[in-house]
């Protein structure tokens, strides 16, 4: 079928797609090699492919000197995996309500549902509420709650559990299962594909959120890794001040805080690269069911 | 927030429970509610979340109308006096203004520019015959998507930053002299197309690269046997199929124009106030006016005619979107 003038197209659709992909990369190789560069290469030569000479140093102040990181990392792991667990749970249970075919008033949840996503009522009343009503201001829940409930996840997952079938359902009831057994032991089970997206959609939205940590956290001690790299990006002297100067002086005599901040970046964005080839495939899958209707 | 905002999923409902409820009397309420107060209870935590985190927030929406006492709180404190003071403020505002032009204009690029990518990037890899390659092609452009625009903001960093920034580089060892990027309004509406395009155009063809699998395959064999060739197959049969898609996505994201992705700006653009000229967006100014110089009127006014306006642009996205395609809509 391809004839000469075809080849040739093609191979320059080879080229650019492969120039795109390479860009995708690249800087993620970056930051690895700032991470692993001294301070001085990077003040003399700049940020390259490749680092000069390799230090483990950024990466040991990073965990010995500063345990203000240590605790980011542990807030963002427990946001995560809270967070999560929580959402996973509180919208599969509004998802199945609404795809409960007996149940005659779950089209007015529906739309009580949808309107959250037609309306908005902005930044500035969600904010006072949150702080001024719900006093979420300095807590954890505060990382949490807000982003628990989600409208497009909800539907995801009730358009999932309308495809299976109402008789499964009479069934179990026969057998004298109460509702919430029915969710709990047959329908999840049988969800478990749209969970598993939405759950790596949730985690993913949780282990990347800064907003709601700029939003309502000004104590540094409760502050996501995310909000401590933007901390740490746009404001040096912070380590300076950390707790532990003198532990990171002892590692060595000059702060690399070039390097520091890629070696942040490497630790931030670690897990989700590492995890990467293993999930992207779900993520691709989910995208599908989002787009071919429940 | 909900970044990802993701594409169409139809949540029609089924409207023929209308009916059922004719034929009841008001009494079965009661029964109807009582018998399912399981699944009533099952709904209650989302219920409960979602009044207070969508519906008091949409309640409050008056503070745009009030002069807004901490102590007092936003339904407790007085009404402005005159009502629209607050509006009056925020259009004598050289900056309100510029940050509705910002938001528009540069949501306008960004959408024209990431469909020219986005079905760009799809047509180009369904050419691709070798499937190893376009696995992994695509795995790569997807990567960006996935973290946070923090760390965009760190990579963009690397690239742009005068002292050690490898663009710089670049042009120095070309005998160029450096450009301060940071300080240069001018060239960030381009360095923030690049950026969101680098981050979620892999996100975007996804759905179009479905819509193209999806396509019958004869419609090709049968062009191929009239003599069509790959680019003729592509203009009349590739682009006509992914036609509604285009429509509705591009529909979609107009209806969200008002609204710019906070993350982008607020982490590329941070308080670098000499780039606000043309970086400066609705969602930035609100912020700095809540956040920053406590301007709670000038906020609030400015986010309650956003919140209008994207509600109106939404509405009617959507009714167009449905004339175009029933399913496609998001109701």
């Amino acid at each position: 079928m391809p004839g000469k003038k075809n080849s040739l197209s093609q191979w320059i659709i080879i080229v650019l797609i492969s120039l795109f992909s390479v860009s995708c990369l690249l800087p993620f190789i970056m930051v690895i090699s700032g991470s692993l560069s001294t301070e001085q290469d990077i003040v003399q030569h700049g940020y390259s492919l490749f680092p000069k000479t390799v230090t483990f140093d950024s990466y040991k102040i990073l965990f010995l000197g500063s345990n203000r990181i240590v605790d980011a990392y542990g807030i963002s792991i427990f946001v995560t995996v809270v967070g999560t667990a929580l959402s996973l749970f509180v919208t599969a249970m509004g998802g199945y309500v609404m795809a409960r075919r007996s149940f005659k008033y779950r089209n007015i949840l529906s739309v009580y549902v949808i309107i959250t996503m037609l309306f908005n009522g902005g930044l500035v009343p969600w904010y006072i509420i949150c702080v001024r009503y719900l006093d979420l201001k300095d807590t954890l829940w505060a990382l949490i709650l807000p982003m628990l409930a989600n409208a497009f996840n909800m539907f995801l997952i009730r358009n999932f559990m309308l495809s299976i079938p109402e008789d499964l359902h009479e069934s179990a009831k026969m057998d004298g299962a109460g509702e919430f057994t029915i969710f709990y032991r047959l329908i999840c089970p049988l969800a478990l594909p749209v969970l598993a997206t939405v759950g790596l959609f949730v985690s993913l939205n949780y282990w990347n959120d800064w907003f709601l940590g700029l939003m309502f956290v000004d104590k540094q001690e409760l502050q996501p890794l995310q909000l401590l790299l933007r901390t740490l990006v746009s404001n040096v002297e912070f380590l300076r001040s950390s707790s532990n100067a003198a532990a990171m002086q002892r590692i060595s005599a000059q702060i690399p805080s070039e390097s520091m901040k890629m070696a942040l970046t490497v630790v931030t964005i670690g897990p989700i690269v590492f995890l990467y080839p293993f999930v992207q495939r779900f993520f691709v899958k989910g995208l599908m069911v989002g787009a071919v209707k429940g | 927030m909900a970044h990802g905002k993701s594409y169409h999923v139809s949540l029609q409902l089924e409207y023929n429970f209308m009916e059922r409820d004719m034929n009841m009397k008001t009494n079965g309420v009661f029964k109807e509610l009582f018998q399912n107060r399981t699944l009533l209870l099952m709904f209650l935590p989302v219920a409960v979340l979602l009044f207070l985190f969508s519906y008091l927030p949409l309640a409050g929406l008056v503070i745009a109308f009030k002069d807004f006492d901490f102590s007092k709180g936003i339904f407790g404190s007085d009404w402005m006096n005159p009502l629209f003071d607050n509006f009056d403020y925020l259009f004598s505002s050289d900056s309100a203004f510029r940050a509705v032009r910002n938001t528009i204009l540069l949501n306008a690029v960004f959408i024209v520019v990431g469909l020219i990518f986005e079905v760009g990037l799809a047509l180009m890899l369904n050419e691709i015959r070798n499937k190893y390659f376009k696995r992994v092609t695509q795995s790569l452009t997807f990567l960006p998507f996935f973290i946070s625009w923090i760390v965009v903001g760190v990579f963009a960093y690397n690239l742009l930053n005068f002292e050690s920034g490898a663009v710089n580089r670049i042009l120095e060892s070309f005998g160029m002299s450096p450009i301060d990027f940071y300080s240069e309004a001018s060239l960030w509406p381009l360095i923030l197309t690049i950026a969101i395009r680098w981050k979620v155009t892999g996100y975007g063809t996804i759905i179009y690269l479905a819509a193209l699998t999806s396509i019958d395959n004869s419609y090709y064999e049968a062009a191929s046997i009239d003599g069509a060739n790959r680019w003729q197959q592509i203009r009349y049969i590739s682009i006509p199929m992914l036609r509604p898609t285009i429509i509705i996505l591009t529909l979609l994201a107009v209806g969200r124009i008002m609204n710019a992705d906070f993350g982008m700006f607020y982490a590329m653009v941070g308080d670098a106030s000499l780039l606000f000229p043309t970086t400066d967006v609705i969602d930035t100014f609100v912020y700095r006016s809540l956040r920053k110089s406590g301007d709670i009127g000038m906020a609030s006014a400015a986010g309650f005619l956003q919140s209008i306006i994207a509600f109106v642009l939404v509405i009617g996205s959507n009714y167009a979107a449905r004339k175009i395609d029933k399913d496609s809509a998001i109701f």
